[in-house]
């Protein structure tokens, strides 16, 4: 039985895609069945940085509405095998997406696969609603400043109040993800600490993504950048972002100004 | 810091508020209706005397000279129009009494206590607490028209409190919270640390903006004491 796991933020612009098509990549790399479905339905993304825009046949408006089977809609990624894409329609808008029809094809995906992992659209109407409504567990995307610190506590008391699990008197498990991170500019003083973030969301940390030019690139040639740049410092901490995802204990190590390394080296558990 | 390090200066009250108006409805012929007032004034001689006084023009529709010209006739009258209310026109010239739209039909005090039942009207409210142990999220917002609000957690920025007592909050605040909504003068907002958008007790507030950088940050108690809402340090 899957786990069904929503990338979310409130905000535009902070990493939501980039992180679900990360976080899916490393999740797929450890040998677990991952699919990571686009409800950004009329501005879908996720397809380009997962480089399978060429392969769109179905999108996940067919299968809700009965036109395509699953099975014709879900794309495979050509480097890592357990991997899978459900693009969103680009011609459509989110008026298109039912809840019965979205509840229809997670759980078909629940049966097949060990993560479904719901790539949500900025903002909190219908798309945003519908992309966390089935879900178990939630990843908060938050950049350290304080608009999408408090956009995230809004999309927390959504996920508090909105979703199934929340209704039927559960809870969705929640994590921060911390992306953008510019250590630099943290030693400055000039970004809000990873303390006040948490502070403020009072919600575990699942991991800090720092500021690299590299998630950039690898977007660009449609690949995440676990997969393209497995080095780089953003795509290793998005490694250890899916091993603690997995329940493993990873120590999470504040991302540092490589200049200033030995001034500002400390640690922290994650939460 | 004791409360005389608090600013002395009184916070601006702003309240929406309903006031009952009588209204003159002029119909046509016009002069034969000035002249039946004159009668009705002849009766009862400063019947409007500090009365406030619409004008309905719904009837009449007249021009805009024609209201000016109206208006100068009621003022050699004695009688002082402040607003007028007619449907269909947009703006007056600036030596006019304002417009007004959204009137009702006024209903006086009688006819809402037969409504009543006597038994329902005598009951006491019962004060209770509500106590919650989940932080405040932003957007979220908690009424509490009974008694006072308990919070263990944190309200966050972008949400609000509104409580008929007092309000309690263990965690940072960082919302807004509205402490004797329903008209209680006594009622208190206390918070453990203090990053309120805004504080409120019984319609006099006070913004992040107003408050002196020395409570930010801390715990602090506000209230109200002769129309002035302080904020004071706890510790």
């Amino acid at each position: 039985m899957a786990k069904v796991l929503v990338v979310t933020s409130g905000k535009g612009g902070v990493g939501k895609t980039t992180s679900t098509a990360a976080l899916g990549a490393a999740l797929a790399q450890t040998g677990k069945k991952v699919a990571v479905i686009d409800f950004d339905v009329g501005l879908r993304n996720l397809d380009l940085v997962m480089g399978a825009e060429r392969r769109v046949v179905f999108d996940l408006i067919n299968v809700t509405q009965g036109v395509a089977k699953l099975q014709q809609a879900l794309i495979r990624d050509k480097r890592v095998d357990t991997l899978f894409l459900l693009p969103a329609s680009q011609t459509r808008d989110k008026d298109a997406l039912t809840e019965e029809g979205v509840a229809a094809v997670i759980a078909e995906l629940r049966e097949k696969f060990d993560y479904v992992i719901c790539d949500s659209p900025a903002g909190i109407e219908r798309g945003a609603q519908l992309a966390m409504r089935f879900a178990d567990e939630a990843v908060i995307v938050t950049n350290p400043e304080v608009s999408s610190v408090r956009d995230s506590d809004r999309i927390i008391g959504l996920l508090d109040s909105k979703t199934l699990r929340a209704e039927q008197g559960n809870s969705v498990t929640k994590h921060i993800l911390v992306t953008r991170y510019d250590a630099a500019r943290a030693a400055r003083g000039e970004m809000l600490s990873i303390d006040d973030v948490l502070d403020i969301l009072s919600t575990p940390l699942l991991g800090i993504i720092p500021e690299s030019e590299g998630v950039l690139r690898s977007s660009n040639v449609g690949s995440p950048v676990t997969l393209n740049e497995p080095t780089n410092a953003a795509a290793r901490a998005y490694v250890d972002a899916a091993k603690r995802l997995l329940g493993q204990d990873v120590p999470l190590v504040l991302p540092v100004d490589k200049r200033r390394f030995f001034d500002r080296l400390f640690g922290r558990r994650a939460a | 810091m004791n409360s005389a390090d608090t600013v002395q200066k009184k916070s601006i009250r702003f309240r929406a508020r309903s006031f009952v108006a009588f209204a003159l409805a002029p119909e046509a012929p016009l002069g034969e209706w000035l002249r039946g007032l004159d009668r009705w004034t002849e009766n009862s001689p400063g019947f409007f005397t500090g009365r406030p006084v619409l004008l309905d023009l719904n009837i009449l529709k007249p021009t805009a000279s024609e209201i000016a010209a109206l208006v100068s006739q009621l003022a050699e009258r004695g009688i002082r129009v402040y607003a007028i209310e007619a449907n269909g026109i947009d703006t007056l010239g600036p030596n006019l009494p304002p417009l007004l739209r959204g009137s009702k039909p006024a209903q006086t005090d009688e006819g809402k206590s037969k409504s009543a039942s006597p038994s329902e009207a005598r009951k006491p409210a019962e004060a209770s607490s509500l106590i919650i142990q989940t932080p405040i999220r932003s957007g979220q917002s908690i009424f509490h028209p009974d008694g006072d609000v308990i919070v263990l957690g944190s309200v966050g920025s972008g949400s609000e409190i509104i409580a008929a007592g007092s309000i309690h909050v263990y965690g940072t605040l960082r919302g807004r919270a509205f402490a004797g909504a329903n008209g209680n003068a006594q009622a208190r907002i206390f918070c453990r640390k203090n990053e309120a958008e805004l504080l409120a007790v019984d319609g006099w507030y006070r913004t992040a903006d107003d408050m002196e950088p020395t409570s930010r940050g801390r715990p602090v108690q506000s209230f109200l004491e002769n129309g002035v809402l302080w904020v004071t340090a706890l510790d």
